[in-house]
């Protein structure tokens, strides 16, 4: 019996490592097939002008490919990449410490960035090219993580049952009139987290928390899990108004421009449409950062700011650049301009404010 | 192969030592088994050393006793609706014969091979508005107020029956296979009348398929996160993301996780007792009986409900995601070829790495029965029940502190264990041991003492006996811990996502990623194949079991 056994698995156990490496040799060498020269090992002895930028990203895969692919071509500097939720990515960066093989941290939210600067997994970057691109609301107080592309989180109404000058702010969603006719993505959303957050931030806790209680009382049906039900609701008829980032409106309008809804600006009076970005820092323990640096520069420079944010329909964070047409048709408007890293600071009191109102 | 030489040696000290060895291994790597299965709960357990106890006092608030419900609810609902489901149809197709039993016994067994994340998406993208019911309704001349809403227990529960009843259903089945049929004909010869036949004997006497079954839907119900969040239904699971991500409190996720396992724990404590002091012994082969023919109203009710069940768990699922994959053929980006290669080397890996373990945990409880190898084994089994995302943080966090342990010795900064496709398989055997131990152990449980004694007096070797009665006798459990395993790895999710390293995305992972944007079309191709690959073993698992 074990005679068998002892074989068994002595010899699974060597045709495992022996798998195991292979496999890991071959996942290498798919990863870097993006890249147009194969890296060596020795590739690291070339001097940092060819040493490899790895990237955890929580942007998704086709957003920033074809980017990283420009990026090597203009440079001769491999980038490979990951994708994930970001917490997920946080928690794995804090967990890897100064073994982590990331050079650069990419995700969306300025409430996951904040985070990241919590957790002490980013460092400063010292940059005037980031500095003269990026607008200071964009970027984390301490320089650990910078905007690239910005969204905004604004009303949509169905053109055929609302008057947009009905429509003044956020605030005003919890007004009598949209009683029945209100839907909301679910507030575990971090989207979400963060416009309450700013909320939390211009109002305090309490008034966030009566302005949230009014959202909930004039909902007409359950949260939606995303932003694209929520417009389809409308449009079925099940309510009128809705909150969405303006990305989601694109895409639906790509796929139905005679779509009866419309984005609305709100608050134009008073602090300004709620706005957050997708944005990227370098990790603490990055062996790389001269690279690094260089990417991410690269990234909100002229050339690439138009396209990475235009990819997905959003705004470019760099104010000299125009959005691309199809984002410009939505008109201009004034954004909130108190610094997002608030967001995440005052993250854990939104959800708070959010469950306290019955908003789930 | 140095192991051979050492077997093959006739070197008397070598044969001593292979005797005390022989009486100690098994202790040795079971011990190991449950440590390594036991290791992700450290940092979890250790999580209650700091409690925050303002967070708490909101959780208890807010959410805590809705969680409890919930849960609950969730749980009664699945279960019972399993239960009736899983053993009716079982009985359906054992007992009686009708036109189309030949499909629906194996048809019934397909809804195995699609996750309930998919079904619930499938579900909501069909009721949604804008969906096709909707524009169904609409050519009738029927608005928006006639579109049920799902996002409701009953929507949630109905997912998670249609995709988990299969577990009951195919324990069941072969267990009445076995022996229901011919006790239930032995009462009815004996003036039992039907339902006192059912109820009084063959229900009792195939506990332990029917409890096993439910066991592993409710703690597939438990562990589940992608359908509930695609409902917005909150659960343990939600709340243990709820405090990862919106109050950046990995202690308390871990201590809600606790929780969950507390719940888990009570559902294993109570299949033990469920299952009773039975030793199932196999009363012979299944015989070829002849079927009853099925007549009168109730005949057709129930044909017709069987059909029903498939329809809704199977056939108009995938009709669904193949008109989606269709109708945005232009849309699908390209890669998920390799996404399903990758899901399909790591699922045989997976099963593979788990089927061994799961034997080293059979043969030491076969070696001897002792209290501590009981409670070890019982224990290993409970990461299926931990969900994927907290059973990985556990592993990570598990493995980095192991790491650097040896970076400080080795003063070596490279990681060993933490990155790299150690750990996702690791977490793939911890989660799904249960799955592989169960039908090992009750064929083993099934290979009578008896049979083995008379072997021995018939003067069988040790070897003997292993190949000419333990291995042909344990085959059908091995393939049938293959399959499920392979099938449960392909549809992990949550655990696959954190864990996965470089060129290791699989089609659950894409899924999650598309389903999160809601867009349901997209998600319909890695989702189709996920169906489509998943369905080989169930179909192998059917064959096996056809009699």
């Amino acid at each position: 019996m074990n005679k068998w056994l002892v074989s068994i698995v002595a010899a699974s156990a060597l045709t495992l490592t022996a798998c195991g490496d292979s496999e890991k040799e071959q996942a290498k060498t798919n990863e870097q097939s993006a890249t147009p020269e194969q890296q060596s090992p020795a590739a690291e002895k070339q001097g940092a002008a060819q040493k490899e930028i790895v990237v955890y990203s929580s942007r998704k895969e086709h957003l920033i490919k074809p980017f990283f692919e420009q990026f090597t071509k203009e440079t001769g500097i491999p980038v490979v990449y990951i994708t994930d939720g970001a917490a997920p990515l946080i928690s794995r960066l804090k967990a890897e410490g100064e073994r982590s093989p990331a050079d650069i941290l990419m995700t969306v939210d300025a409430g996951n960035l904040w985070q990241a600067t919590q957790e002490g997994i980013l460092q400063p970057i010292e940059s005037d090219v980031l500095e003269s691109n990026i607008p200071e609301s964009l970027q984390d107080p301490g320089n650990e993580w910078f905007g690239l592309t910005v969204r905004a989180r604004t009303i949509v109404y169905s053109k055929e049952r609302v008057n947009p000058e009905n429509l003044t702010t956020y605030e005003a969603l919890g007004d009598e009139q949209w009683k029945g006719r209100l839907c909301l993505r679910t507030s575990k959303k971090v989207y979400n987290q963060s416009l309450v957050a700013m909320l939390v931030a211009r109002h305090g806790e309490e008034k966030a928390q009566e302005i949230v209680e009014g959202w909930v009382a004039n909902l007409a049906t359950d949260p939606f899990s995303n932003d694209t039900k929520v417009m389809n609701a409308i449009e079925a008829g099940a309510c009128d108004v809705g909150i969405v980032n303006t990305y989601y409106f694109g895409r639906l309008e790509k796929e139905n421009p005679e779509i009866p809804v419309a984005l609305f600006w709100p608050n134009q009076d008073t602090s300004g449409v709620h706005v957050n970005i997708s944005g990227a820092g370098i990790t603490k323990h990055s062996s790389n950062v001269e690279n690094a640096t260089k990417l991410i520069e690269w990234l909100s420079s002229a050339d690439a700011q138009q396209m990475y944010a235009g990819h997905n329909m959003e705004y470019p964070a760099n104010a000299e650049i125009k959005p691309v047409p199809e984002v410009e048709a939505w008109g201009s408007f004034k954004a909130d301009d108190m610094n997002l890293s608030k967001a995440g600071e005052l993250q854990p009191q939104a959800v708070k404010v959010m469950d306290r109102s019955g908003y789930k | 192969m140095i192991g051979n030489k050492l077997l093959r040696s006739n070197d008397a000290s070598v044969h001593r030592w292979r005797q005390r060895m022989g009486a100690w291994l098994p202790v040795i790597l079971l011990s190991a088994v449950f440590a390594i299965c036991v290791m992700p709960l450290v940092p979890l357990l250790a999580s209650w050393g700091q409690v925050e106890p303002e967070l708490w006092s909101h959780l208890w608030q807010t959410e805590l006793r809705q969680l409890f419900s919930n849960t609950i609810i969730l749980i009664t609902l699945v279960g019972t609706a399993s239960f009736l489901l899983g053993v009716s149809l079982a009985w359906l197709v054992v007992m009686y014969d009708f036109p189309g039993r030949s499909i629906l016994q194996w048809g019934l067994m397909l809804p195995l091979a699609i996750p309930p994340y998919i079904l619930a998406f499938v579900l909501l993208g069909f009721t949604d508005f804008g969906g096709p019911m909707q524009q169904f309704l609409f050519a009738l001349g029927l608005g928006i107020e006639w579109l049920p809403d799902m996002r409701n227990p009953l929507g949630v529960g109905l997912v998670f029956t249609l995709s988990l009843y299969p577990y009951v259903y195919l324990l069941m089945r072969s267990a009445l296979q076995r022996k229901g049929r011919s006790s239930y004909e032995s009462a009815r010869t004996l003036g039992y009348s039907k339902a006192a036949a059912f109820w009084r004997l063959v229900i009792p006497l195939t506990r332990p398929a029917w409890v096993a079954g439910l066991a592993l839907v409710l703690m597939e119900t438990l562990a589940d996160f992608g359908a509930v969040s695609i409902f917005n239904y909150n659960t343990f699971t939600t709340a243990v993301y709820k405090s990862w991500y919106g109050f950046y409190s990995h202690g308390t996720a871990a201590q809600l996780a606790c929780l969950l396992l507390l719940f888990v724990s009570m559902a294993v404590i109570a299949e033990k007792w469920g299952r009773g002091k039975g030793r199932y012994e196999q009363s012979g082969a299944a015989l070829k009986q002849y079927r009853q023919r099925l007549s009168g109203g109730w005949g057709l009710v129930a044909q017709c409900g069987a059909w029903l069940v498939f329809a809704l768990g199977f056939i108009l699922p995938v009709i669904q995601l193949v008109y989606w994959v269709v109708s945005s053929f232009e849309q699908h980006t390209e890669g998920t070829i390799d996404l399903l290669i990758n899901t399909v080397l790591l699922a045989v890996l997976a099963a593979v790495i788990t089927l061994l373990v799961a034997s080293i945990m059979v043969w030491a409880q076969r070696h001897k029965q002792t209290k501590p190898r009981g409670v070890m084994t019982e224990v290993s089994q409970l990461g299926y029940a931990m969900p994927g995302t907290v059973l990985a943080v556990g592993i990570m966090m598990a493995l980095n502190g192991i790491d650097s342990w040896i970076a400080d010795i080795m003063d070596d900064q490279s990681q060993w264990l933490a990155t790299g496709l150690f750990a996702l398989l690791l977490a793939y055997v911890i989660r799904f041991l249960r799955i592989g131990y169960g039908p090992l152990a009750s064929s083993m449980g099934q290979i009578k003492p008896s049979v083995v004694e008379t072997a021995g007096i018939l003067g069988a070797g040790k070897r003997e006996r292993l190949f000419r009665v333990y291995i042909p006798l344990l085959r059908p459990g091995v393939l049938t811990a293959l399959l499920l395993v392979f099938v449960e790895v392909m549809k992990e999710m949550p655990a696959t996502l954190i864990l996965r390293t470089y060129g290791w995305d699989t089609l659950a992972v894409r899924i999650y990623e598309l389903s999160a944007e809601g867009q349901w079309e997209l998600t319909s191709l890695p989702a189709i194949m996920l169906v489509a690959v998943g369905i080989i073993p169930v179909i192998l698992l059917i064959k096996k079991s056809e009699l």
